[in-house]
């Protein structure tokens, strides 16, 4: 299956049946989807086709994290469907706002892609099993009580009777759908739940995945850009002259007065036209800004009084002062890349009464709102198609910069199809960077090594405030204090300790932050575990005894850590060398854990061993799936322990590309053993969680291995050689 | 004016001399199974088949080869996706968004030719390809499958 193809054939079926609305550009994406006798729909979430295939719409875009098989397990499931004639499709934001919204959330982010919407996306594939025997009821004059459904087949005992899905679905359409929703117990599944192959796979074996950079039209010009290096800088001047005679260029122009960008026949001639453009910038006011600015400002709030309060129980003034022992540690956290393989783009198609966008984005709602103002039409004349994207991890629904740009290019041209691709370098420059921060943290304890009291003083960058700053809550970020809230589905501080103050003084880079994979309960979960292990040794206790003494009152959160400390022998001697670190956390609704065993040679190079997961999300969709996650985010959390780090110098990101932006190979990536351990009865997340845990269980095992504290990321900048 | 020989096929183009193969592969023959990750030789996205040989397409210019060198690309590993390394990363659901995976695929398929039987330091020495999805473990163990698959087969 193909999905693009799949999409982009079905719009131009279905809106050659569909009569409203001009064929401008020689097709039609339809804004209401046309009820055939080819595609029955028989609800928004389910279409049968007289074949049987079974067709379920994904409203969450699958960006390699597999919630397209997850959500179509769900709804399969629900529906009794035949998992073989299943595929899918991905219905556009303009025809989720043409009909009110039916879809709900497009948005895939805060790994919420299943979690966020099982409830209604079951719902609808039980309602349309209901409506199919429905209509096979009425067709055989049976009660419907009498009906049953199996893998696609419904049956009538009694009289021996039995009808397909795809014979009932034109029946079922027309009738009234259900308002008595039962879904099945979890425990009764047979589809979801299920370790099932990827729907997707197939098509990236053999190059025939349309990713968003690979889109093409007839008469299709591509473009490339450059924007201002310094962040709220200018395009000052231009000398296009050199370019615009170079072979296959089009147009030369300016966006935005920040960004210079060249149109011509294929993207490398564009690009390297780009080149020879001559660009004067103004810098503007951030043209001194540098990783030492940043981090001299950040520390100033560490100390500062002014502070937004995240979390508050009891007086941790006092207890610091009465204490017996006292600790004190400073941590930070730099800006990092997301480097999504691919790098961002979208073709865009523009003329004065259509705007049509083709991208790769983790929500088409929100990419749609981005085209609509740029494209300076209404909303009922712009629509945006999702291809796949070359991964996404935040980048793609943390801003829709690309999308704003491939519409202003197209303007240019209208009628022109134009695929705008940044180069890696403009991508890697003009990323929405992880936040940075810095922490403070200080501990009381008691004469018996118990903990009394914790501060926190973050001081950094808010999301928010870099990109919604109409979100914020009075001036507060509250997403800064993921994971160290004292309460809440989504994360929960989990230790009991009686004085604890979380607060937070906002400094802001000038360097635009987003939401990163695992976003602020990265840097959370190292300031708060690493910690910990620093309070057990100050106490002399052994870290797994130190936090079990404190989490009696949270017997999800211990029971993954109990998990992680059992699977991996804690306690038990390991290789000679080789030490084991300990962490725990929760954020996205999901309980996890980890334990990391690391060597570290006399030249202070770190081996990491084995890993140990374990992840509580409840209901768990596809075993192997999440597995898949769980591996996945580790290697993108240890890449960004062992070497993410953006710095900046003279205004501006210093590096570019993999070459000076190194990640995780092959190599360094260390066994992961995944324990999913859920425990039924909610909906946690799975694409981020486990990067929590990655950093700060090898963080701690470091120190077990070498005795030295590594409090700043990442790690390639700390010397760990035998001194 | 170059001549290429791409998955068997003779491609007369007509481009710049210094236009990286990945470009020409991509834009002038219309294969876009081989991806642009870098442009810098860093990543892998890119590989493609020289007689055999996984290179990295992005940096090589198109000036720099000849009707006589055999250029095979994602497309054409296999006539129907049979490619053992195929096979193995369908058995073991390998890819996340995938778009590593056709410079994953290049890059193993041309170490099992070479390599039978490879050992973990031989996987880790020839695999260097990036994917950010984190898809190494998977890699590894379905390079392997693939290796026992062949020797069953
Ligand atoms: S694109 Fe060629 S190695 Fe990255
Ligand atoms: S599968 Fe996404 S980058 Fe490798």
């Amino acid at each position: 299956m193909t999905i693009a193809q799949n999409l982009s054939r079905r719009g131009f079926l279905a809106g050659t049946a569909a009569t409203s609305g001009g064929l401008t550009f020689g097709f039609h994406i339809p804004f209401a989807v046309a009820q055939t006798a080819n595609q029955p729909e028989i609800n928004a979430w389910v279409v049968v086709k007289p074949d049987d295939t079974v067709v379920i719409r994904i409203a969450r875009i699958d960006m390699g994290q597999g919630s397209l098989t997850g959500l179509a397990q769900l709804v399969a499931e629900e529906l009794d469907a035949d998992w073989s004639k299943v595929t899918t499709e991905y219905p556009t934001p303009g025809q989720n706002v043409a009909r009110k919204r039916i879809w709900g959330d497009f948005q895939t982010a805060g790994s919420r892609g299943i979690r966020g919407s099982e409830d209604y996306v079951r719902k609808g594939g039980a309602a349309a099993r209901l409506m199919l025997m429905q209509a096979a009821a009425d067709e055989w004059k049976v009660p419907v009580a009498e009906v049953k459904t199996s893998k696609g087949v419904i049956t009538h005992a009694a009289s021996n009777r039995s009808t397909t899905y795809g014979k009932m679905a034109l029946a079922a359409a027309k009738i009234e759908a259900p308002k008595d929703i039962k879904l099945k117990d979890p425990k009764d599944w047979t589809i979801a739940g299920k370790p099932l192959k990827r729907l997707d796979t197939a098509p990236k074996l053999n190059g025939a995945q349309v990713y968003s950079i690979d889109f093409t039209m007839p008469g299709m010009l591509n473009a490339a850009i450059k924007e201002t290096p310094v962040p709220g800088g200018k395009v000052k001047s231009i000398d296009a002259a050199k370019a615009e005679k170079m072979p296959g260029v089009k147009k030369v122009l300016t966006v935005d007065g920040n960004a210079v960008v060249v149109i011509a026949d294929t993207w490398y001639r564009a690009k390297t036209a780009l080149e020879a453009v001559e660009i004067v910038w103004d810098e503007g006011a951030n043209a001194n800004a540098s990783s030492a600015s940043i981090a001299a400002m950040l520390k100033e709030g560490l100390d500062a009084k002014e502070a937004f309060v995240g979390n508050k129980s009891g007086d941790v003034a006092a207890a610091i002062a009465g204490a017996a022992k006292k600790i004190e540690a400073v941590y930070a956290y730099p800006h990092q890349s997301h480097m999504t393989m691919e790098p961002m783009n979208a073709t865009a198609q523009w003329t004065a009464d259509k705007c049509m966008v083709w991208t790769g984005t983790q929500n088409a709602e929100a990419a749609l709102a981005t085209a609509v103002p740029a494209s300076g039409l209404t909303i009922d004349k712009c629509d945006v198609i999702r291809l796949n994207p070359g991964g996404a991890f935040g980048r793609r629904s943390s801003s829709h910069d690309f999308v704003r740009q491939a519409v202003l290019v197209a303007k240019e041209m209208p009628g022109t199809p134009i695929k705008l691709i940044w180069s890696r370098e403009q991508d890697t420059t003009h990323g929405t960077y992880h936040p940075t921060t810095q922490c403070k943290l200080t501990g009381a304890l008691d004469d018996k090594g118990n903990v009394v009291g914790l501060h926190m003083r973050i001081s950094g960058q808010s999301i928010l405030a870099g990109l919604r700053p109409e979100a914020l809550v009075e001036g507060r970020d509250p997403g800064t204090f993921q994971g160290l809230n004292a309460q809440g589905p989504e994360g929960q501080f989990g230790y009991d300790i009686p004085n604890v103050l979380v607060d937070h003084a906002m400094r802001n880079s000038p360097f635009r932050p987003g939401f990163w994979r695992g976003v602020n309960n990265n840097q959370n979960a190292i300031y708060l575990e690493c910690f910990m292990d620093e309070m057990a040794h100050a106490a002399g206790q052994d870290p797994l005894e130190f936090r079990r003494k404190m989490m009696a009152k949270f017997p999800k959160h211990l029971a993954v850590l109990n998990t992680v400390a059992e699977k991996s022998g804690w306690g038990t001697p390991t290789a000679p060398g080789v030490y084991r670190g300990i962490s725990q956390h929760m954020g996205y609704g999901s309980y996890v854990a980890a334990v990391a065993e690391v060597s570290v040679s006399d030249k202070g190079e770190v081996k990491i061993h084995r890993i140990v997961a374990a992840t509580d999300c409840g209901h768990v969709v596809n075993p192997q799936q999440v597995a898949a996650q769980i591996e996945g985010s580790f290697a993108y959390g240890l890449s960004a322990l062992l070497y993410g780090e953006m710095t900046a110098k003279n205004g501006r990101m210093e590096q570019e590309n993999f070459d000076t932006y190194e990640v995780m190979k092959m190599a360094e990536m260390p066994p992961v053993e995944s324990y999913p351990v859920p425990s039924g009865g909610f909906w946690g997340g799975v694409g981020e969680p486990t990067i929590f845990v990655a950093a700060p269980a090898v963080l701690n095992a470091i120190f077990a291995a070498t005795g030295k504290r590594v409090r700043s990321i990442p790690l390639k900048n700390t010397d760990l050689r035998k001194a | 004016m170059a001549r290429l020989t791409i998955n068997g096929k003779t491609h007369d183009i007509n481009v710049e001399a210094d236009t990286p193969l990945l470009w020409v592969i991509r834009e002038q023959v219309g294969l876009t199974g081989t991806k642009y990750g870098c442009g810098v030789a860093a990543c892998g996205a890119c590989t493609v088949h020289v007689d055999g040989v996984p290179t990295r397409s992005c940096s090589l210019p198109v000036s720099s080869f000849t009707e006589a060198q055999k250029i095979v690309t994602i497309e054409g590993l296999s006539p129907d996706v049979t490619h053992p390394i195929q096979k193995a990363w369908a058995e073991l659901d390998v890819p996340q968004c995938g778009y590593c995976q056709s410079g994953q695929i290049m890059a193993a398929a041309a170490l099992i030719a070479t390599k039978p039987n490879p050992t973990d330091a031989d996987i880790n020495a020839e695999m260097t390809n990036i994917c950010r999805c984190g898809t190494y473990n998977r890699i590894r163990a379905a390079i392997k499958l693939a290796a026992s698959n062949t020797k069953r087969g």
